[in-house]
C-alpha cells in the first residue's frame, strides 16, 4: 500500500483513524478473525487509553442511547501499563497500520512513566495524551486549563522523543487557548474533540441512570461542535489537527478536513458498523477524486441555500 | 475486582466461535410471523455464515426508518440471539447475488423503539446485520442436557433444541398461554410452566428444573450404587450410564439467578445466556459488562453465555432495573 500522507513524520496510507476507546482491535480479531488484518478499517490504530495501574472501569449501566448519539460512562477499564505492554502491545503490533497509544494519568509523575515506557517500545509510532476524558474524576484537570495542560505536555515531552498528540476536551472554557498552550509546550499534534459531558436519568426514578452518574456524549449529536472546534483550533496552531466528532460518512470527514484537520477519526459510527472506517475512507477518496461513488456536494450549488 | 483479567482474556478454554464477516451487511426480510405477543422475523443473510452457534447473537438495525421513533431513536443496532437457522430457500434471493447464506429467525417483543421498528418489518425490507458475535453454548457430548428458557429468552434455547434434536429435555416458562405459543416451534415435546397457569404447570419453570435434577440424582444413585455427586464427577464419555448433567438456560435475570442457585447447590454445571444493553456487539465499547468472579466481563465478547460459577447473585441483579423489566426488555437500551 502506498503512503498518501504524513502525520508527525509517520507515513499513513490514508487519513482515517479510530477515536481512542471506540475500537478494540484485540477483541475485534476474536470476533472477525484474521480478515481484520487483511481489511483493517483504519489507516492508523489508536489504543484504548491506558493508565499506570489497572482499572476495572465504572459500574454498569454504562450506556444510554440519546437522540442522534450515545452517552457512555465506561471509566477507562484497562490492564494498566505492565499488562498492556506484556499482553496487548504484541498483538496490536500485528496490525498492518501504525500504532498510536493513548495514555492518561492524574499525576505528572505517572504521566512521565507512562510516556517514557510506552515511547521506548519500537512498535509504538505516536503517543496520545488523554487530558480530556470526562468520565474520570481527574480527567478534566489537565485539559481544562492552559497552564495545567502546558505543564503536563512539557513533562511528557521530556519523557520521550516520540511524537505527542494532545487530545483536548471540548468542555474547556477556552479550548483554543489550551490548544495554543499545548503547542507551545511541545505537542506535535492535537486531537479534538473528545466527548461532550452529559447525563441521563432513570425514567422511573429520576435518579442518574449511568453507574458513573455522568458520561460523555458522542455521535452525530456532537458533529457541529466538533466542526467549530476543529475550525477554531486549526486556525490558532501550526501543528496538525486530528478532527473527530460524529463522523458517519465521507462527507462528514471531508467537512472536518476542509475546516483544517489533517486526519480524521471515527468513533461511535464503528459501533453501528464495525467496518465504518473502511467505508468512510472509501467515500472520502471518492469525494476527493470526484469519481464514481462521490456524494452530491452542496458546494456545486451556486446559491447559498442548504439543500433540503 | 481486577481489570487485568477482565480486559480481553477468553473465558472458555478453546475459542471456537463462528466468526463474523467484517462489517455490517444488508439482509432481506423474508417473513414476519406473529407468535402471540412475540414476533419471529426471518431474514436471508446471504453474506453470512451458515453455521452460527446457538447462543451467538447478531446486531440488527432496520435499513429504513431507524431513528424515526420517539426521541429520534433507535440510533444503535439491537442485539438478538438467533432463534433458528436454516438453509436459504430458493425464492429468498431476488436478483443478483448468488444463492448462499442461511435464513435466520429472530424472536422479538415490542418493548421499545428498536424492537418496535423491528417488529414492524415486512417481507422485502432491508435489515442490517452484523455477527454472529459472542461465545455461544458449549456443546456436550454424552451428557444429559436440560434446556431451560423463560419468556423471550427461549430464543437461543430454540436454536439449541433444533441442534440437539430430540435428545434434550426442554423446560419453558412463560407469563401466559399466549406467550407460550412460541413453544410449538420446538422440534419435540416441551414441559411448560406459566405464571398464570393458563397452560402447563402453574408457577415458575425452575420448579420442574429442580425436580428433573432430583430425578437424575436418584437415577445416578441407583445405577452407580454410590453417591450421585461421585457419579456426576466422572468425566463425560467414561462409559458410565449417567454422565454429569448440564443445564443450558436463557431467560429473565430472576429466572437465571434461580437456575444458577439450583445448579450451584447440586454441583451441576450451568451455562447461562445473559443479556445487557449493548452499543457495538464486538468488544469495542465496553458498555455491556457484568460483574463476575473474574472482574467485569464484556457480555458481547466473553459472553453472552457464561458459566454459572463465574457469576454471583449481583451479576444477575446487576442492572438497577433488572428485576422490574419484562423478559427481553434488557435488549433495549432505556
Amino acid at each position: 500500500m502506498s503512503a498518501t500522507l504524513e502525520l508527525c513524520g509517520v507515513a499513513l496510507r490514508g487519513p482515517v483513524l479510530n477515536a481512542s476507546g471506540t475500537f478494540d482491535a484485540v477483541a475485534a480479531r476474536r470476533a472477525f478473525g484474521d480478515v481484520l488484518l487483511e481489511r483493517f478499517p483504519f489507516d492508523a490504530f489508536v489504543s484504548k487509553t491506558i493508565t499506570l495501574h489497572p482499572r476495572a472501569g465504572n459500574p454498569p449501566p454504562r450506556l444510554w442511547e440519546a437522540p442522534a448519539g450515545l452517552i457512555n460512562s465506561i471509566g477507562l477499564p484497562n490492564r494498566g501499563l505492565d499488562g498492556f505492554l506484556a499482553e496487548d502491545l504484541p498483538r496490536l503490533a500485528e496490525l498492518p497500520v501504525p500504532l498510536i497509544v493513548s495514555v492518561m494519568a492524574a499525576k505528572r509523575d505517572e504521566l512521565a512513566v507512562l510516556v517514557e515506557r510506552v515511547g521506548a517500545r519500537p512498535e509504538v509510532s505516536l503517543i496520545e495524551l488523554n487530558v480530556s476524558c470526562p468520565n474520570v474524576e481527574t480527567g478534566l484537570v489537565m485539559g481544562a486549563d492552559p497552564a495545567e495542560a502546558a505543564a503536563a505536555v512539557e513533562r511528557a515531552r521530556s519523557s520521550s522523543a516520540k511524537p505527542l498528540i494532545v487530545k483536548l476536551t471540548p468542555t474547556a472554557a477556552d479550548p483554543a487557548a489550551v490548544a495554543l498552550a499545548a503547542e507551545a509546550a511541545g505537542a506535535d499534534a492535537l486531537a479534538l474533540i473528545n466527548t461532550l459531558k452529559g447525563m441521563a436519568l432513570d425514567p422511573r426514578t429520576g435518579a442518574p441512570w449511568l453507574g458513573g452518574v455522568s458520561g460523555g456524549v458522542s455521535g452525530p449529536a456532537g458533529r457541529a461542535t466538533a466542526l467549530e472546534q476543529v475550525h477554531a483550533g486549526a486556525r490558532r496552531v501550526r501543528i496538525p489537527v486530528i478532527g473527530m466528532g460524529g463522523i458517519a460518512s465521507g462527507s462528514h470527514a471531508a467537512d472536518l478536513l476542509a475546516a483544517g484537520a489533517t486526519c480524521v477519526a471515527v468513533g461511535t459510527e464503528s459501533f453501528r458498523d464495525p467496518a465504518a472506517g473502511e467505508r468512510i475512507g472509501r467515500e472520502l477518496a471518492a469525494l476527493r477524486s470526484g469519481g464514481p461513488g462521490a456524494e452530491p456536494s452542496g458546494t456545486a450549488v451556486s446559491a447559498p441555500v442548504r439543500p433540503r | 475486582m481486577s481489570a487485568g483479567s477482565a480486559a480481553s482474556a477468553p473465558v472458555g478454554a478453546a475459542d471456537s466461535r463462528t466468526l463474523a464477516p467484517l462489517g455490517r451487511r444488508l439482509a432481506r426480510v423474508v417473513a414476519s410471523e406473529e407468535l402471540g405477543p412475540y414476533r419471529m422475523i426471518w431474514a436471508h443473510d446471504a453474506a453470512g455464515p451458515a453455521d452460527p452457534q446457538p447462543g451467538q447473537f447478531y446486531m440488527l438495525a432496520a435499513a429504513q426508518g431507524w431513528g424515526a421513533g420517539s426521541d429520534e431513536r433507535p440510533f444503535l443496532p439491537r442485539a438478538f440471539s438467533f432463534a433458528s437457522v436454516r438453509p436459504a430457500a430458493p425464492h429468498d434471493d431476488r436478483a443478483e447475488t448468488a444463492l448462499g447464506g442461511p435464513q435466520l429467525g429472530f424472536l422479538l417483543e415490542d418493548v421499545g423503539p428498536g424492537t418496535q421498528r423491528l417488529a414492524a418489518l415486512e417481507a422485502g425490507e432491508g435489515l442490517w446485520l452484523a455477527g454472529p458475535f459472542g461465545a455461544g453454548f458449549r456443546s456436550a457430548v454424552d451428557r444429559t442436557v436440560l434446556l431451560v428458557g423463560g419468556g423471550i429468552g427461549v430464543a437461543p434455547i430454540l436454536a439449541l433444541a433444533e441442534q440437539l434434536g430430540v435428545g434434550a429435555q426442554v423446560l419453558l416458562g412463560f407469563r401466559s398461554a399466549a406467550h407460550a405459543e412460541v413453544a410449538r416451534l420446538f422440534p419435540a415435546a416441551v414441559e411448560l410452566a406459566t405464571d398464570d397457569g393458563s397452560v402447563g404447570r402453574h408457577g415458575l419453570v425452575t420448579a420442574p428444573l429442580a425436580e428433573a435434577l432430583e430425578t437424575l440424582d436418584a437415577v445416578a444413585e441407583g445405577s452407580a450404587g454410590r453417591g450421585a455427586q461421585a457419579a456426576r464427577e466422572r468425566p463425560a464419555g467414561s462409559g458410565h450410564p449417567v454422565a454429569a448433567p448440564l443445564v443450558q438456560a436463557c431467560g429473565p435475570p430472576p429466572m437465571l439467578e434461580a437456575v444458577r442457585t439450583i445448579c450451584a447447590e447440586r454441583g451441576v454445571e450451568a451455562q447461562l445466556a445473559l443479556e445487557a444493553g449493548m452499543a457495538c456487539g464486538f468488544g469495542a465499547c465496553y458498555g455491556c459488562v457484568v460483574p463476575t468472579t473474574r472482574g467485569y466481563l464484556r457480555l458481547c465478547i466473553d459472553g453472552p453465555v457464561l458459566d454459572g460459577r463465574l457469576l454471583e447473585a449481583s451479576a444477575l441483579a446487576g442492572a438497577p432495573d433488572a428485576a422490574a423489566r419484562p423478559p427481553g426488555a434488557a435488549r433495549e437500551l432505556p
